[in-house]
């Protein structure tokens, strides 16, 4: 069974992808700490951390672009870094702002776009503009060369698809016929600063208003210089997901419904023909039998070594209680593991703290890139 | 056992305390928007809200705003799409399409055939339709305004004495809420105009719409809610009523059990030590549990009720009801 390391040997991007509460931000911490550990130079892009994680990661005044993380850091928590971890945060609205600068032909067109309120809507979240500004930045990064590996945490998005789709849905946006129509010299933008007399633009006009359709149209017409850049920039982000060089990590819970959402993800991964890399499991209940179990009459024997039947009991209780999350947890995984046509899930138990700091992420990244054997030893408790 | 329970005077000062009496009460509205972060239960929550309101006879639906009917999967359901699909006796769920949505609004403001004709088959229509941002976040809220209507505008339409929405997830969550004024202020007149303001305002209608936020009780959650409590009053205008922190475990064992629990712990292996192991765990998610219950009990204004986590592989309708009868 290939370890992470194998997985990740040789790629230079990994995007982790999943649904929302999975623990994607720190498994994708994770993953870059333990790839910049073994020599790499990395840079995880997230969105949005738990502000304690940050700030143990010295990311408390990050802006737009990537900074690196003291190892010293790290070294406390017994990882010795031989590569180097940097960070970022993306912002949405900045990166996307940028892009309009780098392609706007001349001021006047980057201004008009910038000031305009239909833009400001798309860039702050609305439109899936996280999705795909983060797959911007992605891209940007990339073409700088400036990192061996690229860790991607992508956006909590409702469906985690999103994200895929947002190159395309941005170029479908400035490319498709209607939008041609707005912008030829009698389209609708024409019309609607013209005052046209269309039938569809006047029941248009009734729904909308006029002033939303002449936000609209003035969009579009801003946006008509930039087209061609676009169009040409989602290419090649399509081009780069789908490259060997990339590697998709599906995240997910134990849970009935994360688990479907991660066997839905990657049937789409397989559709659209982008390299999948494996699939993690976090918050595990490891199964008492891979634990270590004895033939024990279990209430008898705690009673007996505890000296306290009420006590016994309890932990007896609880016990059956662990042991019924883990008869789900084991369900899930087997279902996952047969749809993805895989044997390398791997599973990261459910820990006793909630991971926030160095600490807990040094422990996650020890799971991540053990093999299957050493985590069961690890989570026994034996390791 | 019960240490920190909601209302408990232990470090609230009283004017907290007069703070945690809500009036009037979440379901005596007329909409509850249940968010929060992704993954912390907000269907469950939200069902359980519907339950509670239905056995309290009050005609209720639940709305989905995603389309991943995970409401109507709770009831073994198939999927319920864009219809009122009776669930329980008082007890409705819808799955809010925002095609739907757009369609029936426009059937809704033309009432001349033609019209409408001209504009379902206009290409130009459709384009903008999907590519116009924020729309169909807008339609979607209007759909709901719509249900909770007691004067119906669709013909012949149930009435209802509470709307429930499941709202998208934390971050897209304020956005969505945040579109009708948006989209108010960039159409200055016109009918998207006044009715993006009518929905603005019911949105913030605090004698009518109720706001509850689900979290876990877990550092990024927690920290999540507050940030989120405070979005939805300074950019949405909109108070939270209630925060529900979900999965909370009960304390099973005290300290001194635990260093008890601990020799055994690290003793040979078998299924006493696994068993020693699992308590020791839950003693201590039990206890930072309860230590960011506090947390945000100090970081946010709204009355933080707990809701117990639940052992059971799936949680079903049975879930959901119990997890009704503790709301309160």
């Amino acid at each position: 069974m290939p370890t992470l390391s194998d997985v990740l040997e040789g790629k230079e991007i990994c995007i982790c992808a999943g649904s929302g509460g999975v623990g994607k931000t720190t498994t994708s911490a994770a993953i870059a700490t333990g790839m910049a550990a073994r020599g790499l130079k990395v840079c995880v892009l997230t969105i949005d951390p738990a502000k304690r994680l940050a700030d143990s990661l010295g990311l408390e005044e990050l802006g737009n672009e990537a900074r690196r993380v003291d190892p010293a850091l790290f070294e406390k928590q017994g990882v010795e870094m031989k590569g180097e971890l940097w960070a970022m945060m993306l912002d949405a609205k900045a990166t996307f702002d940028e892009l309009i600068a780098r392609q706007a032909p001349d001021e006047e067109s980057r201004d008009r776009v910038l000031e305009n309120r239909i833009y400001q809507q798309i860039s702050s979240a609305l439109a899936g503009s996280q999705e795909y500004m983060a797959m911007e930045k992605l891209f940007e990064l990339h073409t700088e060369g400036e990192f061996d590996l690229l860790v991607l945490d992508t956006p909590p998005t409702r469906n985690a698809l999103d994200f895929l789709d947002a190159p395309k849905r941005l170029t479908q946006f400035i490319e498709g016929r209607s939008m041609k129509m707005f912008m030829k010299p009698t389209g609708l933008a024409a019309k609607v600063a013209g005052r046209g007399t269309s039938v569809v633009l006047g029941v248009l006009k009734r729904i909308l208003g006029f002033d939303l359709l002449s936000d609209l149209a003035e969009f579009f017409n801003a946006f008509s210089g930039m087209v061609e850049g676009f169009q040409a920039r989602a290419k090649r982000v399509d081009k780069l997901l789908a490259d060997p060089g990339t590697c998709f990590l599906v995240v997910c819970g134990p849970q009935g419904e994360p688990v479907n959402e991660a066997v839905y993800f990657h049937r789409k991964l397989v559709e659209a023909k982008l390299p999948f890399g494996g699939v993690i499991v976090n918050k595990v209940h490891y199964p008492a039998e891979e634990l270590g179990q004895g033939g024990e009459d279990l209430p008898a024997v705690l009673t007996e070594k505890l000296g306290d039947d009420d006590l016994a009991r309890r932990v007896a209780a609880n016990f059956s209680d662990y042991q019924a999350l883990a008869e789900r947890d084991a369900r899930n995984i087997a279902r996952l593991a047969s749809e993805l046509h895989t044997r390398g899930v791997i599973r990261v138990p459910y820990l006793d703290e909630d991971v926030h700091d160095l600490a807990g992420l040094a422990e996650i990244n020890r799971y991540l890139f053990a093999t299957g054997k050493e985590r069961v030893a690890m989570a026994a408790g034996r390791a | 056992m019960r240490r920190y329970s909601y209302g408990g005077p232990l470090f609230l000062p009283a004017f907290e305390i007069a703070r945690n009496c809500p009036i009037p009460e979440l379901l005596d509205k007329r909409l509850v928007i249940v968010t929060g972060k992704g993954g912390v239960g907000k269907t469950t929550v939200a069902v359980a809200l519907g339950l509670r309101a239905a056995a309290e006879g009050k005609r209720t639906i639940v709305c989905e705003v995603s389309s991943q009917e995970n409401a109507s999967r709770m009831f073994d359901h198939t999927e319920v799409g864009f219809h009122e699909v009776e669930m329980e006796e008082n007890l409705w769920s819808i799955s809010i399409d925002p095609d739907e949505s757009m369609r029936e609004y426009v059937l809704l403001q033309l009432k001349v055939r033609a019209m409408r004709d001209i504009l379902f088959r206009s290409r130009l229509f459709n384009y903008l339709a999907a590519a116009t941002p924020g729309l169909k976040e807008l339609v979607t809220i209007g759909k709901i305004w719509e249900l909770a209507q007691l004067d119906r505008k669709v013909k012949k339409g149930r009435k209802y004495d509470l709307v429930i929405v499941d709202a998208p997830a934390t971050g897209h969550g304020v956005g969505f809420l945040e579109t009708p004024r948006t989209f108010a202020n960039i159409a200055r007149v016109g009918p998207i105009h006044s009715q993006a303001q009518t929905l603005d305002r019911f949105i913030t209608d605090h004698e009518n719409t109720g706001v509850a936020i689900v979290a876990l009780p877990e550092e990024m959650p927690v920290n999540e809610s507050a940030a989120l409590e405070k979005d939805l009053h300074e950019q949405v205008g909109v108070a939270v009523d209630r925060i529900y922190l979900n999965g909370l475990y009960p304390e099973r064992f005290t300290k001194p059990e635990a260093a008890k629990l601990e020799e055994l712990a690290g003793g040979e292996d078998g299924s006493v030590r696994a068993a020693a192991r699992a308590a020791l765990s839950e003693q201590c998610r039990a206890r930072s549990q309860r230590a960011q219950l506090a947390r945000l009990r100090r970081r946010v204004e709204a009355p933080v009720k707990t809701l117990p986590f639940l052992f059971e592989p799936d949680l079903g309708p049975e879930a959901a009801r119990r997890l009704a009868k503790r709301l309160s």
